[in-house]
């Protein structure tokens, strides 16, 4: 049987180029169409969203997002600090955490516990990962909130928020983990066993680095998902516009600020919110591209 | 790996690990078992088929449901032909090299990471303010299908992958054409993996709030065309619980339902794709 499968295709894709006929020449246009359309869309949301930034960036010194006294837009006072401070405060402790027991969970899975098990926590998380934001975030407001105002008032706050991400960025960051350690080639562990390594030392000094790569960009993508959520976010952290004090202190972050206000938002505010949606997207994607990147170098050894 | 022989003392790295997965599995069946608890006695066939009164706090859901549906039905209406058609492009006529097909794939990529809220946004500028759609069920559906479009390519373009190549050789060899081969031989492979990353799309559109709630937007009432506004299952539960007082009990019920839904639709993606792979290791090892 044919073993490698990229170069036979490729070889099948050259021969029925030369043996083109002309009716699948047309097929083959709709498909660079409609190809072409698909990869466009892209395109069109940056246009768009640059278009609606437009104004304010046009009008607003860049610096004055972060240098402006407060965020009050309607008197023409743009300063985004407290959100991006905000956002970042809540996304890396969402991430802390999700990150300790999502790579905890994936080392459990690929190296402690029965085959079973480990299918178990899997899918388990699959499904995790596919409830909506709207129902963590209702739960959070429900249950969660009413135990940490409990702690300390008033309750929906930066702890509240980061709890809530960090059960939605949790699946992403253990089950690439869990993929990615998984790769470590056999070899590697048994010329640990030969060395008479103990399990934990395999575990982190030869399966760790190895899998280092796909682990950070599995980090990386889940830090990508913590950035951007709105909705669940936006249910718990109290929304108050302030650099948190303490975690028990109200937050609100940038893509909740961009939800909350856009409904109604004219003229030089909206811009404003654009631009701050331009930003989320800028570095979002950023991200992503890092994790696609070291992401791609695991595969190839 | 896991039947590696170590000698029995206590483990106490494995015991200490084991804590993080049983403690997530366990905040899992605690936001579940919450959910139901609240709302799983008041489900009635009158609560899926009514109208909401008193701002949602009373009656049913219908309405609601109806909007999400054809929503949905707006969102993969659009996006699936597009998807499959994009999908063909990359599995079976360019070459991964090719820098076209790089091309598409990058800006596929790319629109996979753009946040959801930046979607709605979006929506709102382009579909609701600049091609004068309003806020509508057609506006909804059309940001949707912008958003599950990277998830729909991805798994159409692993199920035509996972074809195998002596399939395309026999019809090459029997001098089908590309066209012919697509359409008698490798879409109707293809199909089921098509329709498990639809139901995949399908899960990512019903789960969505945030790309929703500028688009479609608010109205609770029963939509009559597509371009009147309609309010979708995660926008009534987000709204009942943020804007509307004393509307907690009526939330969790909506709750069971969405939650209802998702779990039945990701099960069957999961359950799927999970024989998918046991299958495809199956005639691989022929």
């Amino acid at each position: 049987m044919i073993s490698s499968k990229t170069w036979p295709m490729s070889l099948y894709i050259e021969a029925l180029r030369r043996a083109r006929l002309g009716a699948d020449e047309v097929f083959v246009c709709v498909l660079w169409t409609i190809g072409l359309v698909a990869s466009l869309i892209v395109g069109i949301i940056v246009a768009v969203v640059v278009v609606s930034a437009a104004p304010a960036l046009h009008e607003i010194a860049p610096w004055r997002f972060v240098t402006d006294a407060s965020w009050h837009p309607a008197h023409g006072r743009f300063n985004l600090l407290p959100m991006i401070v905000g956002t970042f405060f809540v996304a890396g402790g969402a991430l802390l955490l999700a990150t300790a027991f999502g790579l905890a969970a994936a080392i459990f899975c690929c190296f402690y516990a029965h085959r079973t098990l480990a299918a178990v926590y899997s899918r388990t998380v699959e499904l995790l990962a596919g409830i909506p934001s709207v129902l963590l975030g209702f739960w959070g407001l429900t249950v969660l909130v009413p135990i940490i105002a409990r702690l300390q008032p008033p309750g929906a706050s930066t702890l509240a928020a980061i709890l809530i991400l960090a059960l939605m960025v949790v699946p992403t960051i253990s089950l690439v983990g869990i993929t990615s350690l998984h790769a470590v080639p056999q070899s590697l562990l048994v010329g640990a066993d030969a060395l008479a390594f103990s399990k934990w030392s395999t575990i982190v000094k030869v399966a760790i680095p190895a899998a280092k790569r796909g682990l950070v960009s599995s980090v990386i993508l889940g830090a990508g998902r913590a950035l951007g959520e709105t909705m669940a976010v936006l249910m718990v952290s109290g929304n108050i516009v302030q650099v948190p004090a303490s975690v028990f202190a109200p937050v609100r972050t940038l893509a909740a600020n961009i939800a909350l206000e856009i409904p109604y938002a004219e003229g030089l505010h909206r811009s404003a919110l654009f631009v701050s949606g331009l930003f989320l997207t800028a570095i979002v994607i950023a991200m992503l591209c890092c994790a696609e990147w070291l992401g791609s170098d695991t595969m190839h050894e | 790996m896991s039947k590696r022989t170590v000698a029995r003392t206590f483990d106490w790295p494995g015991t200490v690990l084991s804590a993080a997965p049983i403690l997530v599995c366990l905040v899992f069946v605690w936001i579940i078992g919450s959910v139901l608890a609240h709302g799983l006695d008041q489900i009635s066939w009158s609560f899926l088929t009514e109208a909401p009164t008193r701002s949602g706090r009373a009656g049913g859901i219908g309405p609601i449901l109806v909007a999400t549906a054809l929503i949905l039905a707006v969102c993969i209406t659009v996006a699936l032909p597009i998807a499959v058609a994009t999908a063909i492009l990359l599995a079976e006529f360019v070459s991964s090299k090719h820098r076209g097909a790089r091309a598409v794939r990058l800006s596929l990529d790319v629109l996979a990471g753009v946040p959801s809220i930046v979607f709605g946004i979006f929506g709102n500028a382009f579909f609701c303010s600049f091609l004068k759609l309003g806020f509508s069920i057609l506006s909804g559906g059309l940001t949707l299908a912008c958003m599950v479009l990277p998830v729909l390519i991805r798994t159409s373009e692993e199920s035509f992958r996972s074809v195998p190549l002596s399939y395309r050789l026999g019809a090459f060899a029997l001098g089908f054409s590309k066209t012919r081969t697509i359409f008698k031989l490798l879409l109707p492979l293809a199909l089921p993996g098509v329709l498990v990353g639809t139901l995949l799309g399908i899960g990512r559109a019903l789960a969505e709030t945030a790309a929703l709630i500028f688009t479609s937007g608010y109205v609770d009432r029963m939509p009559s065309s597509l371009l009147d506004s309609g309010r979708a299952l995660s926008i009534h539960i987000f709204d009942l619980s943020m804007n509307i007082t004393g509307a907690d009990a009526a939330a969790y019920r909506s709750a069971v339902v969405l939650l209802a839904l998702l779990l039945v639709i990701n099960g069957i993606v999961i359950c799927a794709s999970n024989l998918w792979k046991r299958l495809a290791g199956l005639t691989a090892a022929v």
